[in-house]
């Protein structure tokens, strides 16, 4: 798997979720995504990117236009140094929110990307890293 | 600081939101609106997000407390313009929007809105 182009950015205020917000939608309208999988894709961005504030205290996102082979796609990966996830499989559950929220972060932005992978410890942060294909 | 616009049409509210929400400004609108809800003595609200690209979480939670607090203060609530591209998304989040009232455009939802408020005079009018 090639990286074709990568970018990063701080995920530390409510304005650098529209950033990111922003940054995931150009690069999925470069890649030539059609408008559902823009919107998909940028909705899971702005999960991750609330997450990685609100959870994480803030942290940083790292966008990466990839191709592996024919395909090419986007992948997001969030990183902070938080408290991190005791529980990941209580965490990706639909509902289960350790916040005031509704609990849909991680379980949504897993539902609106193709691959998902999550690693986090007590005391190590979290990453989380999404992909979309085109 | 930003701020979205309310503007009062006879005993309705309206708020187009036409710029990409941060959090703040979503709260800096639950607070203008149940304000001048009461100000206004407002029977409804209409909220359009047709030029809203995205609704996450956060803005599908302040739409659904934005309609909660409306109700406590006699007002009904209608969203309209969702765009197809968000709705699809929205059930793939796991969201449904439960208690919100949803319309196609403006003039559908200034319907529901009406229908509504006369269905609460009949109501008020049956009971007294």
């Amino acid at each position: 798997m090639q990286v074709l182009k990568a970018e990063s950015l701080q995920v530390r205020s409510a304005e650098d979720i529209v950033i990111v917000r922003q940054a995931v939608r150009r690069e999925s309208i470069g890649l030539g995504f059609g408008l559902v999988d823009q919107t998909k894709f940028v909705t899971a961005a702005s999960e991750l990117a609330r997450n990685t504030l609100d959870h994480g205290g803030g942290g940083s996102v790292q966008i990466e236009v990839l191709r592996n082979g024919i395909k090419s796609g986007i992948r997001l990966v969030f990183e902070d140094q938080g408290p991190g996830i005791a529980n990941i499989s209580l965490a990706m559950t639909d509902g289960y929110t350790s916040g005031n929220g509704m609990g849909l972060g991680l379980s949504g932005a897993k539902r609106l990307s193709h691959e998902f992978e999550i690693d986090s410890a007590p005391g190590k942060g979290t990453r989380i890293a999404i992909i979309r294909w085109k | 600081m930003d701020r979205i616009p309310i503007l009062k049409m006879g005993d309705f509210l309206l708020v187009s939101i036409q710029v990409d929400m941060h959090d703040r400004l979503a709260l800096t609108l639950q607070d203008d609106l149940t304000s001048q809800i009461v100000r206004h003595r407002a029977r409804g609200v209409l909220i359009d997000i047709s030029a809203l690209e995205m609704v996450d979480s956060f803005i599908g939670r302040m739409l659904g407390t934005i309609a909660s607090m409306a109700l406590l203060l006699d007002a009904e609530t209608v969203v309209v313009g969702m765009q197809p591209s968000v709705a699809i998304t929205l059930v793939e989040l796991g969201l449904s929007l439960r208690g919100i009232r949803t319309a196609l455009d403006v003039e559908k939802g200034m319907a529901t809105l009406q229908a509504a408020l006369l269905k609460r005079e009949d109501a008020i009018d049956a009971a007294s």
